[in-house]
């Protein structure tokens, strides 16, 4: 602070560079310059840190399916598998519900009722993850096996994902949790997209005869298509991650089954599980084998979402920000 | 004629079904916030703040370890974290063109989608394997990890907001460029950036998946950061799965704790955004 106080003569000047202008860019320059390095570090830490796995196992851990510490042998496909589906599953559940919302907010809801329920809905995704597990170990599964499980084997039992014994802790529930998780994401992107959709869109399609149904479906939706699927897959991003709650309610067991009732385990779940106490090299290595192969998944999602959204609200030219 | 009808009837239909949709939706919501409240309640005391836990199966105890280990590591995670994340903002806004701008935010937005379990495990490797010891601060650094791009995504924006004509004033008075950036520039998009700041703070107090394995959890209150630390998530996470029903009750009174805790920061969030718009007219 001194030096730059007694620093001689008032030299500064558009083009001028002071020492304190060097200090103050080298400053940020090393900040922004962290995140890139931070990033190829957690990178290289995971490979370096699964090597051992990597090289006893190939490829072959993805597609193999025995998950045995003891006699060291690790298969990764029914942690995938596991991941992808209630992934998929709470994108089924989660989509149509955040898009009615998304599209009602932006098009239909009455002013005072746009604002307050988008910030009750956001408000869900400030919820910390273990919190829903909490939840839905307490409130949720019990209340599921009550009612929705039983009705689902009731009367769709003929297909094989709702047949066998009902425990609780299962596939089903643990997307049914990660979709109530993934709403609030998939929601307000969504409707930002929607409401960058100029309005002669609209226009167009009432004047041209259209009921509001139809001018939503015909004119907007698909102007805001990509932006969309951007926000579909940002939420995928999340619920491929996501940790605690499906750790709490998935019922961790390394089996792929048809039935939904069934529990199983994901990729986050068994890190979560198993890497606090695990007693070999190589169990450790396996576990970081799991967190590169699901970091390497959540990059290629997010980047994908990323290039959608972008192509509509960049390159539509500013949508009106809130 | 007919159908006209029909289609403003199926019209009718659908705007209900998206009714019903925002019925849904805002539902769990209530549910999940009026559970904590109702079961959480009951098991709040004063010992529940004063005390620490009791061996398993007994009555009483309380989670001040867990409290005070959560303050901690979150304190430490903001002391890294928020630096690094507005720093890195500021280069981003007000050098934009340049390539390492271009680089640091596409990457930010990857480490933003990075699943918090995997910097766990980064954070292991990197801090906890290489000095064999559980502790707070490895903790704290993945927490500060998660919250560097949401941090810098924030204050890159708001910082672009900041009209060029304030900047262009205090140059032409003969203030040197680092002096603008920091007494105009950085104050006036100031509100702002605390608003951002708290919301991701009150986004990593709730973080579970990267403390499981490096600040481990503690039965005792612990100020050593080099020594594995209890923090509330965890807390609520080692009792809710646990046998006893004591360690339910327990669970959800310090769930009750820390849902407390990230709504009072979002809404000072809120509050913070609220007095920029009074000072500013």
């Amino acid at each position: 602070m001194e030096a730059k106080s007694a620093s001689p003569g008032p030299r500064p000047g558009l083009q001028g560079f002071s020492k304190g202008d060097l200090i103050f860019k080298g400053g940020l320059t090393l900040a922004a310059a962290a995140i890139p390095v931070l990033m190829g570090l957690l990178a290289f830490e995971l490979y370096a840190g699964s090597r051992l796995a990597i090289d006893r196992y190939g490829v072959g851990f993805v597609t193999g399916s025995t998950w045995d510490p003891v006699a060291e042998k690790f298969g990764a496909w029914p942690l995938i598998v596991g991941t992808l589906l209630s992934s998929s599953l709470a994108l089924v559940i989660a989509v149509p519900l955040s898009l009615g919302v998304a599209i009602y907010l932006s098009e239909f809801a009455p002013r005072w009722m746009r604002q307050p329920v988008a910030f009750l809905i956001e408000l869900l995704a400030a919820i910390p993850s273990v919190l829903y597990g909490l939840w839905g170990i307490f409130v949720l599964l019990p209340l599921l096996k009550r009612t929705l499980f039983p009705f689902l084997r009731d009367t769709l039992g003929f297909l094989p994902f709702f047949q066998g014994p009902i425990y609780g802790p299962s596939m089903l529930g643990a997307s049914i949790i990660l979709a109530i998780m993934i709403m609030p994401f998939i929601m307000s992107v969504s409707r930002e997209v929607l409401l960058a959709v100029p309005g002669s869109q609209r226009e167009a399609a009432l004047a041209l005869g259209a009921t509001r149904w139809e001018a939503v479906m015909s004119a907007i939706v698909p102007y805001a298509r990509s932006g969309i699927a951007g926000a579909v897959i940002l939420g995928l991003g999340r619920a491929l991650g996501e940790t605690m709650a499906v750790t709490m309610l998935i019922g961790n067991r390394h089996q792929i089954s048809a039935s939904l009732f069934a529990p199983g385990y994901t990729m986050s779940a068994v890190i979560a599980n198993e890497f606090a106490e695990a007693a070999s090299d190589i169990h450790f290595s396996a576990l970081t084998y799991v967190a590169l192969v699901l970091f390497v998944l959540t990059v290629v999602i997010n980047a994908a979402a990323r290039l959608l959204i972008w192509r509509v609200a960049g390159g539509g030219g500013g949508g009106k920000g809130l | 004629m007919n159908r006209r009808v029909v289609r403003r009837w199926i019209s009718h239909a659908m705007v209900a079904l998206m009714l019903v949709a925002v019925v849904i939706a805002v539902a769990p919501l209530l549910f999940i916030l009026g559970d904590l409240l109702v079961r959480g309640v009951g098991s709040l005391s004063l010992e529940f703040f004063t005390r620490e836990p009791v061996p398993a199966g007994e009555t009483g105890g309380g989670v001040r370890h867990a409290i005070i280990g959560t303050l901690l590591i979150v304190g430490m995670a903001s002391l890294i974290g928020i630096p690094l994340g507005v720093a890195a903002g500021v280069y981003a806004a007000e050098y934009s063109h340049t390539r390492l701008a271009r680089l640091s935010r596409f990457v930010a937005d990857v480490m933003n989608g990075t699943p918090s379990i995997v910097v766990g495990v980064f954070a292991w490797t990197l801090i906890v394997a290489r000095y064999k010891q559980f502790s707070a601060i490895a903790g704290a650094c993945a927490l500060a990890m998660l919250m560097v791009p949401m941090v810098m995504r924030t204050t890159e924006e708001l910082v672009k907001m900041v009209p060029g004509s304030l900047r262009e004033a205090a140059l032409a008075l003969g203030y040197p460029r680092w002096r603008t950036s920091i007494k105009i520039v950085l104050r006036t998009a100031l509100p702002g950036i605390v608003t951002g700041v708290l919301v991701a703070v009150a986004r990593i107090a709730g973080e579970t998946a990267p403390l499981l394995f490096t600040t481990l959890g503690s039965q005792f209150l612990n100020f050593r950061i080099h020594e594995p630390t209890a923090a509330l998530p965890l807390t609520v996470y080692t009792y809710a799965i646990g046998p006893y029903e004591e360690w339910h009750q327990m669970a959800w009174a310090a769930a009750l704790v820390l849902i407390l805790l990230v709504l009072l920061l979002s809404v000072a969030a809120r509050l913070a955004t609220r007095g920029r718009f009074q000072a500013n007219g």
